[in-house]
């Protein structure tokens, strides 16, 4: 039984960042699509859109973060020293996008100045977290330490700019869903580049690391395991090429669901690739998991609570729905 | 190299965590008085409840995102910074921190926007219980953070097994010796901290005949709170220090500045510690007065540093000054409440404008105190970073120091310039007045969802 909760940790821990990439990858996005809208108030309406949610969905970041910490601190031990520039500056760069949601509306000449810090701010948080995830896949950690800046490669480049891509297609379907009228024609226009950036993305990774690492062409492609995985890929492209032809649908709320549709299936890939591992090739979600006792109890708190935070964080989400026509201010 | 590394991670630690933790300070205190003014508004239905509410709703929106923004980093330091310390500690502390993700910091998160936006698209009602909501998970925020943190200072209910602590009693973990008066010691301050807010800017407005009803009502409200919160603190702080001074004796000493173990010892009001030569210089004491306030007994034994080896004292100076700095900020916020109940029962509060400036001048008083009271606490536990288990010099990450150093620069560029946008938007909102933030509430802007053709 106890052999158990580390897989299911590892499952909640993939659920949390599925969740946060869903939520603030969209916020993110907004923020990196920002300055290329054509007026200060199409940028006052995409704000509003996401004003009274971001901090929630900023806070899926913090739960992964206790979560690594509670469930496999030697996990956590290893990757987090590994990977300080990236996160540290993703840190630096999140204050200054959320204090720009806070800020910017109280501002009267210096709402530009927030304009530009909010959209730079979430751009360098996307690359840094592109940098992340091309450093999780891509960096040896067998040796032991890696160095500073093991987190530049060209492969961890290549992510970082396919998680711009992709969050910006987050953010835009989401605009495409809440706005109407000439912003939301802008944020449509932009779904078919992003789109095609996040295929690119998706067959580099796809291609690139069977090729780098033995073991995970092997899961893949061996049978019986492609017969089970194919439907992961097959599944990719239907929702692509379903993406693709949103730009004629009716049915706003599409490219947003399907987009984040997209995400998990890449997500799960990617789960399917790294599995059993907590850090790639060195210490397995067994190995690194905390002792059963702290599992259970962390577990147990978990179980009550998540679905309880799930449930009024959509209610939020429920009181503040419907088509952004007005820009929102405080009171 | 690695020395340098701890050196510098504590640096940018304690610059972090004693930038953020202003933010929830003020966050608690603040939820609790709006919790007041939208419950007053709703049962009153008196204009200028509302006016108030609107207003410092507005202070709060700031001075939450403050807070939030540098909760975030503090969560992954704990990994980026403090990987030791992480590994060592993850069976124990890990679920409590993931409570307070799960209990505190989404709760805040989740009903925040209903607090800041929700005005006239929810009911008063459902406004009044997102306030509350907002002000509860502050305050679970406080109870998982502070017994984590107290854990550290009093560790209890664990066995060390592979140099990892394992818990073996989770509520001996979570109710510590030292938690429920740390607790307890905290959110008072931070209420405290709030009201000394209300009341300086309040005294603004009063000092200058300006929103005179707005800011006399609050005025009022806060005296009251000051005269009931101060005295409170006091008490409470007294039972921290008895405390402190069974589980944590070398802290104790070094609050002192006592040396040497002695009975009837003398307090300290003033003096120079020494830590090279292990005594203190020019130093003023009253005799009797240190047994009888930390024992309650005239003849009480006080252990002294030297109980212990040099390299395992806290640096004695800061822990003394810090110390005294709070004591000062305590007294004096004491003498503002107790003087302005005088001043009310000879009923000249409207009227005397010295005193509406003396509570201007006090306004930061609160935080000085809660930063100095942290260094103390955190401070007074060096070399430890579990106390009498876990040296801070193990605890910290192998990063290479440029890393370290050149984000710690970050930090310090960045939080200062936060901090002078927060004043500069937030005293722009007091300069403005309640008129501007109080005019007819904005009708719902989002028209139901209904399919786009």
């Amino acid at each position: 039984m106890h052999d158990a909760l580390p897989a299911v940790f590892a499952a909640i821990l993939v659920l949390g960042i599925g969740i946060y990439v869903s939520l603030d990858g969209m916020d993110l996005g907004i923020g990196i699509v920002y300055l290329l809208a054509p007026r200060e108030r199409d940028r006052d309406l995409m704000i509003s859109t996401v004003g009274p949610v971001w901090d929630g969905n900023e806070t899926w970041l913090v739960l992964g973060a206790v979560i690594l910490y509670a469930a496999f601190p030697a996990a956590l031990h290893v990757l987090l020293p590994a990977l300080y520039l990236p996160l540290v500056v993703m840190l630096l760069a999140l204050v200054l996008r959320g204090i720009a949601f806070e800020f910017r509306p109280n501002a009267v000449r210096s709402k530009r100045a927030w304009d530009v810090i909010f959209a730079l701010a979430s751009l360098a948080a996307t690359l840094c977290q592109g940098l992340v995830l091309g450093t999780y896949i891509g960096v040896d950690f067998t040796p032991g330490r890696p160095t500073t800046f093991a987190f530049l490669s060209w492969f961890s480049v290549a992510t970082a700019v396919g998680l711009v891509a992709g969050y910006a297609l987050l953010g835009s379907a989401w605009l495409v869903w809440r706005l109407s009228g000439e912003p939301q024609a802008f944020a449509r226009r932009l779904l078919r580049p992003c789109a095609i950036v996040v295929a690119l993305f998706i067959v580099l990774v796809s291609v690139w690391t069977p090729l780098a690492h033995g073991d995970i062409a092997t899961r893949w492609f061996s049978w019986p395991n492609i017969g089970f995985l194919a439907p992961i890929p097959v599944a990719t492209v239907l929702v692509w090429v379903a993406l693709w032809k949103t730009r004629d649908s009716r049915f706003d709320g599409l490219p947003y669901l399907l987009s984040v549709l997209l995400f998990w299936l890449g997500l799960i890939g990617l789960g399917v690739s790294v599995f059993p591992y907590a850090v790639p090739h060195r210490l397995t979600i067994w190995e690194a998991a905390s002792r059963p006792g702290t599992l259970t109890v962390t577990g147990i708190g978990l179980a009550f609570w998540l679905p309880v935070v799930m449930s009024y964080l959509a209610f939020s989400y429920w009181t503040f729905r419907g088509k952004v026509r007005q820009v929102d201010a405080y009171p | 190299m690695i020395s340098d590394a701890v050196l510098l991670s504590r640096l940018q630690f304690a610059f972090t965590l004693g930038y953020h933790i202003l933010w929830p300070a003020f966050s608690i205190g603040m939820a609790g008085f709006l919790v007041f003014l939208n419950a007053a508004w709703l049962r009153t239905r008196r204009p200028v409840y509302l006016q108030l509410a609107t207003f410092w709703t507005r202070i709060f929106g700031l001075a939450f995102g403050m807070g939030v923004v540098t909760g975030v980093v503090i969560s992954y330091e704990l990994g980026t910074n403090w990987s030791g310390f992480a590994l060592a500690t993850a069976d124990v502390l890990g679920p409590l921190l993931s409570f307070e993700v799960l209990t505190a910091f989404f709760l805040e998160a989740g009903f925040i926007g209903i607090l800041l936006f929700g005005r006239g698209r929810v009911s008063d009602k459902l406004h009044l219980a997102a306030s509350i909501i907002v002000a509860t998970g502050t305050i679970f925020s406080a109870f998982w953070i502070l017994s984590a943190n107290s854990w550290m200072q009093t560790p209890q209910g664990f066995d060390v097994i592979d140099g990892r602590f394992v818990a073996t009693d989770w509520f001996k973990v979570v109710f510590n010796p030292s938690f429920p008066y740390r607790f307890a010691h905290m959110v008072l301050a931070s209420y405290i901290a709030g009201t000394f807010v209300v009341l300086g800017v309040s005294g603004f407005y009063l000092a200058r005949r300006r929103h005179v009803e707005f800011a006399g009502t609050a005025f009022s409200i806060c005296l009251w709170m000051a005269l009931v919160l101060v005295p409170a603190q006091l008490v409470v702080g007294d039972a921290h220090g008895l405390n402190t001074r069974a589980h944590q004796p070398v802290k104790l000493a070094a609050i002192e500045g006592r040396w040497e173990t002695a009975s009837e010892a003398p307090l300290n009001l003033f003096a120079i510690p020494n830590q090279k030569a292990e005594r203190n210089d020019f130093e003023v004491a009253v005799p009797y007065l240190g047994s009888l306030i930390l024992t309650h007994d005239l003849h009480g034994e006080i252990k002294g540093l030297k109980e212990v080896p040099p390299d395992r004292r806290p640096p004695v100076l800061i822990v003394f000054f810090a110390f005294r700095i709070m004591v000062a900020c305590g007294m004096a916020m004491l003498g503002v409440a107790v003087l302005g109940a005088f001043l009310r029962w000879r009923g000249r509060l409207a009227s005397a404008h010295w005193f509406h400036y003396l509570c201007v001048a006090a306004t930061p008083l609160g935080f000085i105190a809660i930063l100095a009271g942290w260094v103390v606490t955190e401070v007074g536990r060096q070399p430890f970073v579990v106390y009498g288990f876990l040296l801070t010099a193990n605890a910290a990450s192998p990063v290479a120091p440029p890393a370290i150093a050149s984000t710690l620069l970050a930090f310090f560029v960045v939080f200062n310039l936060l901090l002078l946008g927060f004043f500069w938007y937030a005293g722009r909102l007091v300069m403005r007045g309640p008129s501007a933030t109080a005019l007819p509430i904005p009708q719902p802007t989002i028209t139901p969802r209904v399919s786009h053709a």
